[in-house]
């Protein structure tokens, strides 16, 4: 039988519940109602609606946009698979310590400077129109493939960067405690240090391919037709945005799930909420 | 330097300096095969530094480490051959947390020793169970108490037949309701005759287990000899200073 002063407590825990449970639901009508009050009674509000939100338009144009996305998510797949294995192998190369390597250290860190200062637009663009320019025998001049290979330079940079972090991120008792039970300093690596940095990094990396996702849609200044591509051009033949509303809900329908996950892992156990 | 002589390990001369600080200046110590050496002194006395520098985590600036004759502290060393004939105890126990007490007992058999992976599951499982931690094998070092993780961290450092073992401070991190069980796994070693040093704060235990007691007091051994010696009887003004500040502390 629990005491008075226990159901005392409990009855106060619930009553400031209940109040916090008020207030959100009153603020949240106040504000979102204010937003949507503020939309819909904008003088341009019917044009917008129109323009933007056509459902005729939405349902002609989502079979061509969807369509096209599948190349946006054939993509980001291949491009994050390729990101994952080149920037563990650059951030790997700059955290060796072996002299042989020195030149390759170089390389890496020129290969972070460079791919992570440019803009990925730009760089998109040197790399697709340059690489073809070149007229090289074997060297892919597919704008697909060119602007793939750019994005995956752009983010391989951004990755290593975070894997070094992680690697840096494991107390170094770690590494002592490999070397004393006779560990080598590769295996001390592989063994001790990677598998804990890199399931530290893993809400971070996930993280960047949110991005990623998002950005696949700068290969279109190339030409391929993915979602964005694609639902410009529809666009521009009725002259209404509701196909890019389309392409922007397709983009949502997967980085908003990639996002969750990121949440799910949360930051280390035991973090302030 | 005269050869060392039966000594599993010798130290000579062995200076260590962080910057201008010199933790090490001079050290002279030799341990006997099945001989357990206590290494007491002050916290930052450089106990942890020397065991460091034994087991090659740390250079030593001057001196000399022998390893049953073999200067292990010469530049071209081969390391990694060297750690895998030692076995160290760290503070901290220095688990690895992505791996169960199994694991960790067993990396160092499988990838150092290059035993195949039956044969260094099977001395795993025995060396849990030898140190009372049957049934907690596929436990991960987050579900363990303290104790358990450092007597997993003892099977560890145990698990590759190690020529002498050194242990930092291993009951320092534990309350003292688990300060027990791990110097009873330390026990154990000695009644096994391992070849032993051991930096340790309790003095009761270097009483009991130790053969000869060896007290780091600014970088060098100032007094070493049989714990009766050195703990009831110490020569040195700085030796009875410490234990008698052991003592007030009600640690001795």
């Amino acid at each position: 039988m629990p005491s008075d002063r226990r159901l005392e407590r409990e009855a106060a825990k619930r009553r400031k519940h209940r109040r916090g449970q008020a207030i959100a639901a009153a603020s949240s009508v106040v504000v979102l109602g204010g937003l949507a009050a503020l939309i819909l009674t904008s003088p341009g509000w019917p044009e917008v609606r129109e323009t933007f939100f056509n459902w005729e338009v939405f349902k002609d144009s989502f079979p061509d946009v969807l369509r096209a996305f599948w190349l946006d998510v054939k993509l980001f797949v291949l491009i994050e698979l390729a990101v994952l294995a080149a920037g563990l192998v650059v951030a790997l190369v700059r955290i060796a310590r072996s002299p042989a390597l020195f030149p390759l250290r170089l390389l890496a860190i020129a290969f972070v400077d460079l791919f992570r200062g440019i803009p990925t637009i730009l760089l998109i663009f040197l790399i697709g129109f340059g690489v073809p320019a070149l007229r090289l025998q074997g060297v892919p001049t597919d704008p697909v493939v060119l602007g793939a290979i750019a994005l995956g330079l752009s983010y391989s940079a951004y990755v290593a960067e975070v894997y070094r972090a992680g690697v840096n991120s494991v107390h170094r008792g770690q590494r002592d405690a490999a070397l004393a039970v006779g560990l080598t300093e590769t295996q001390a690596m592989r063994h001790v240090i990677l598998p804990q940095a890199v399931r530290r990094v893993a809400p971070p990396l996930l993280n960047d391919f949110v991005a990623l996702q998002k950005d696949v849609a700068l290969i279109s200044i190339l030409g391929p037709l993915e979602a964005f591509r694609e639902a410009q051009i529809i666009e521009s033949q009725l002259f209404n945005f509701t196909p890019l509303v389309a392409a922007a809900l397709l983009y949502l329908a997967i980085t908003i799930p990639t996002a969750r996950i990121v949440d799910r892992m949360g930051g280390p156990e035991g973090a302030v909420r | 330097m005269s050869a060392p002589g039966d000594a599993v390990l010798e130290i000579q001369g062995v200076t260590k300096a962080f910057g201008e600080r010199e933790v090490l200046r001079g050290v002279d110590l030799s341990v006997r095969e099945h001989e357990a050496v206590a290494l007491i002194g002050a916290s930052g006395s450089g106990k942890s530094t020397l065991l460091r520098c034994i087991d090659l985590l740390e250079d030593v600036d001057d001196g000399d480490v022998f390893l049953d004759g073999e200067t292990i502290t010469d530049p071209e060393v081969d390391t990694v051959a060297v750690r895998r004939r030692l076995g160290l105890v760290f503070q901290a126990y220095n688990l690895f947390p992505h791996m169960t007490a199994l694991e960790n007992v067993m990396l160092g058999s499988r990838r150092a020793h290059g035993a195949p992976r039956a044969e260094a599951e099977e001395r795993g499982r025995a060396l849990l169970a030898r140190f009372g931690l049957a049934g907690r094998e596929d436990d991960q070092p987050d579900n363990l108490s303290g104790g358990q993780q450092q007597r997993v961290a003892i099977a560890r450092a145990f698990a590759g037949r190690p020529r002498a073992m050194l242990l930092d401070e291993v009951t320092s991190a534990l309350d003292p309701e688990l300060v027990g069980e791990v110097l009873e796994a330390v026990r154990d070693l000695k009644g096994e005759g391992m070849t032993m040093l051991i930096a340790t704060h309790e003095m009761s235990f270097a009483r009991q287990v130790a053969d000869e007691v060896a007290f780091l007091h600014e970088g060098r051994i100032v007094e070493q000899g049989p714990p009766a010696q050195v703990l009831e009887e110490p020569q040195r003004p700085e030796t009875r200073q410490f234990l008698s500040r052991l003592l007030e502390a009600g640690r001795a």
